[in-house]
């Protein structure tokens, strides 16, 4: 165009003018297009189809997983995480009254933050070089949270608040972590049994499956720029919330890239854990080493009361839901494989648990907690059922409760069959 | 990116003079805006809010507190707890306090007047007497936004600077990863850092710029503008249009924060750039449409 175009809009007929006019705005609506099929198209084109890897069977799947003895790794992982109610956290349900992380305990405690990974979608970095050295961080809005272990030393660190948690790492940890080997994804095992990398989540499935449990191959998947193989899990008892497990596979070193549960509900994934980027490389030394900042304040393990069981158990590598259950007093499990269902008559020191006797709340209250629940009665008599995409509770009127990822009927069943 | 600004680089290739008369342009349309009283008010404004923190600070742990009562989380921009240790935070502090309001607002009330401005003003009409063109002129009033972006932002930083040497300790600087990063190299961090700040306004400031050729009121230009940034970034905080946030111009603001990770994570730093790019190219573009075909009464 001429550089004194000024003019322009003078010469010539109204209609040349008019169309020129009109031809200008072609120009922004083409570059909003065009970026707006460019945010479309890439995600698309990037994900070129599934890969074309060999056909093995499950099993080999399975011992590609075992025998892989990836040490070092760093990557991004995104965790979502959708279980139909914010606080409640742990596929194997387990039900921690909640305010044992909180109250006087340093925001840096590990237990109480990691609670956070149960609900929403999160951004963690890990990394780990062998079983002595390991790093989760969940990467907040402008903080981190950084969970280091290094040769016998814990460190959490919040950068938010600015406070540091320091743990020795529980004798005989190490060679546990030497004995089941392979990458040390093992301390992300969390206190609540939320397991966070694709790897321990793929280990905790794996560990369920047996007669009660289909597992195939589903093809071939691209996680994080790596082929890989679709391992798909199924319980073949009916009565669990769980649909389906997915785990993709990495098809040259058997690390576990991307978890996906899915509940019989449908909708989208509760669980869905996966690397967006991994690296096999060895990870710098200093993303290890951590020592408190200037200023922070440290907590130590000892010094919060009761705190170091757990802290310990987190790091305690091999995590086994019956043993954290154990924890509550008259627990009680019913049922095996994916229908199990865990009975509590009187758990110690949560007298909250209790179903509130009529009139000992005001009517608001009580109307309250039936429109949270559904009432359900049979032989054991009537309770109240409270519902989650995954994990479903009966309280019985009588104080017992029974939790499990299982269908309202299979509760129901569980508490008949216990009476 | 955009054809607008291929066919402004085309002009001053092809002609020496025409490149030089952008160059005039440019430092014309510069002097006005750093000129101007209210320019220099709004700089003032900003260079005051680091301070302001940096004072509330230090009074608050001058009896050895911790910042915020100990630990309790939120409250006050990030970083907050990071100041009394090291100087630098106020920075980053002063940056993620400025960054959602006060930094737009600055570059809406520039943005926004820079044509209606002159338009009100009555002085538009003899602007394009000259034979400088109407796309050339708004690419001057453009860039000069665009100074101005940068200039706002190193004022709030170098201010910020200034008062965290003066009252808090300077040193090795803990990035949020936990891990230590020297002084140099945390210097060399705010740097980046404020030119990602600075690049942040980029895509408001072509929205401003688009807003201002539509009018001829610069007060109702600032306010349209203003008043869009605000519904935006109340937009970006209802969970409900959670699907729509990724492209809000302000979603990614504060992930200049990822800077200070070790290793910096570059993801939606980069995504933040992409974004504002593309608002730019298509605002600008807009702007270019309308401006080059509309009549100039005034």
């Amino acid at each position: 165009m001429a550089p004194n175009d000024s003019a322009q809009t003078t010469e010539g007929g109204d209609f040349t003018a008019g169309r020129r006019k009109a031809a200008r705005y072609i120009v922004p609506v083409a570059v909003a297009g065009v970026a707006a099929a460019t945010f479309g198209l890439v995600p698309a084109l990037a994900d070129s189809g599934d890969p074309d890897l060999p056909k093995i069977t499950a099993q080999q799947v399975i011992e590609k997983i075992a025998a892989s003895d990836t040490q070092q790794l760093s990557g991004t992982v995104k965790i979502t995480t959708d279980l139909g109610i914010p606080s409640l956290g742990g596929i194997t349900g387990s039900l921690a009254p909640k305010g044992e992380g909180d109250g006087e305990g340093s925001s840096a405690d590990p237990q109480a933050k990691l609670m956070e990974l149960a609900s929403g979608t999160h951004t963690l970095r890990v990394a780990a070089d062998g079983p002595d050295k390991q790093r989760v961080s969940i990467l907040d809005d402008a903080a981190e949270y950084s969970l280091i272990h290094n040769a016998g030393e814990v460190w959490a660190y919040d950068s938010a608040s600015n406070e540091a948690f320091h743990a020795e790492a529980p004798a005989g940890a190490k060679e546990s972590a030497k004995g089941s080997g392979k990458d040390a994804d093992q301390h992300e095992k969390l206190p609540e049994g939320v397991p966070t990398t694709p790897k321990a989540l793929a280990e905790e499935a794996l560990k369920a499956a047996d007669k009660t449990t289909s597992v195939t191959v589903d093809g071939t998947a691209q996680v994080a720029g790596r082929d890989a193989y679709q391992l798909l899990i199924k319980p073949k008892q009916s009565g669990s919330t769980i649909e389906s497990v997915r785990i993709a596979v990495d098809a040259e070193n058997g690390v576990p890239l991307k978890f996906t549960l899915a509940p019989t509900g449908g909708g989208k994934a509760a669980v869905d854990a996966g690397f967006t980027k991994v690296d096999f490389a060895k990870p710098a030394a200093d993303t290890f080493s951590f020592s408190p900042p200037k200023g922070a304040k440290v907590t130590e393990a000892d010094e919060q009361q009761g705190h170091e069981k757990e802290f310990g158990k987190e790091f305690g590598k091999e995590f086994k839901g019956e043993e954290d259950l154990k924890d509550f007093e008259g627990l009680n499990v019913v049922g095996e494989g994916w229908t199990t269902v865990a009975e509590i008559s009187s758990p110690g020191g949560a007298k909250d648990f209790k179903a509130p006797e009529k009139g000992e709340v005001p009517p608001e209250a009580e109307q309250f907690l039936d429109a949270l629940g559904d009432k359900v009665s049979g032989e054991f008599g009537s309770g109240t059922v409270f519902k989650t995409r995954l994990v479903n509770a009966l309280m019985t009127d009588d104080g017992k409760m029974y939790v499990g990822a299982v269908t309202q009927d299979a509760l129901v069943r569980a508490a008949n069959a216990a009476k | 990116m955009s054809r607008a600004e291929t066919t402004v680089r085309r002009e001053d290739g092809a002609r020496g003079p025409g490149a030089l008369w952008t160059l005039g342009l440019l430092r014309s349309e510069l002097t006005l805006t750093f000129r101007r009283w209210r320019t220099l008010a709004l700089l003032a404004v900003l260079a005051a809010v680091p301070v302001l923190i940096g004072i509330a600070v230090k009074i608050e742990t001058s009896d050895g507190s911790p910042v915020g009562g100990g630990g309790a989380e939120g409250g006050g921009p990030a970083f907050l707890t990071q100041i009394t240790n090291n100087g630098l935070f106020l920075v980053f502090a002063a940056l993620a306090a400025t960054l959602p309001v006060f930094l737009p607002m600055a570059v809406g009330v520039v943005a926004g007047d820079a044509v209606a401005g002159e338009a009100n003003a009555g002085t538009l009409r003899y602007l394009l007497v000259a034979p400088a063109g109407r796309t050339r002129l708004l690419f001057a009033k453009y860039a000069s936004t665009l100074v101005f972006c940068l200039v706002a932002t190193l004022v709030v930083a170098v201010s910020a600077l200034a008062t965290g040497a003066l009252l808090f300790p300077l040193g090795e600087v803990t990035t949020i990863s936990g891990t230590r990063i020297g002084f140099g190299e945390g210097l060399l961090r705010a740097v980046l850092i404020a030119a990602v700040v600075a690049a942040s306004l980029i895509g408001l400031a072509a929205i401003g710029l688009f807003v201002s050729t539509l009018t001829h009121s610069g007060v109702a230009a600032m306010a349209t503008t203003v008043g869009l940034l605000i519904t935006v970034q109340i937009l970006d905080t209802i969970p409900q249009l959670s699907v729509i946030h990724p492209y809000l111009f302000p979603h990614y603001w504060l992930s200049f924060a990822d800077l200070l990770r070790q290793p910096v994570y570059w993801d939606e730093v980069l995504d933040n750039l992409t974004l504002q790019a593309v608002y730019a190219a298509v605002f600008g573009s807009a702007a270019w449409a309308r401006f080059t075909t509309k009549d100039i009464t005034a």
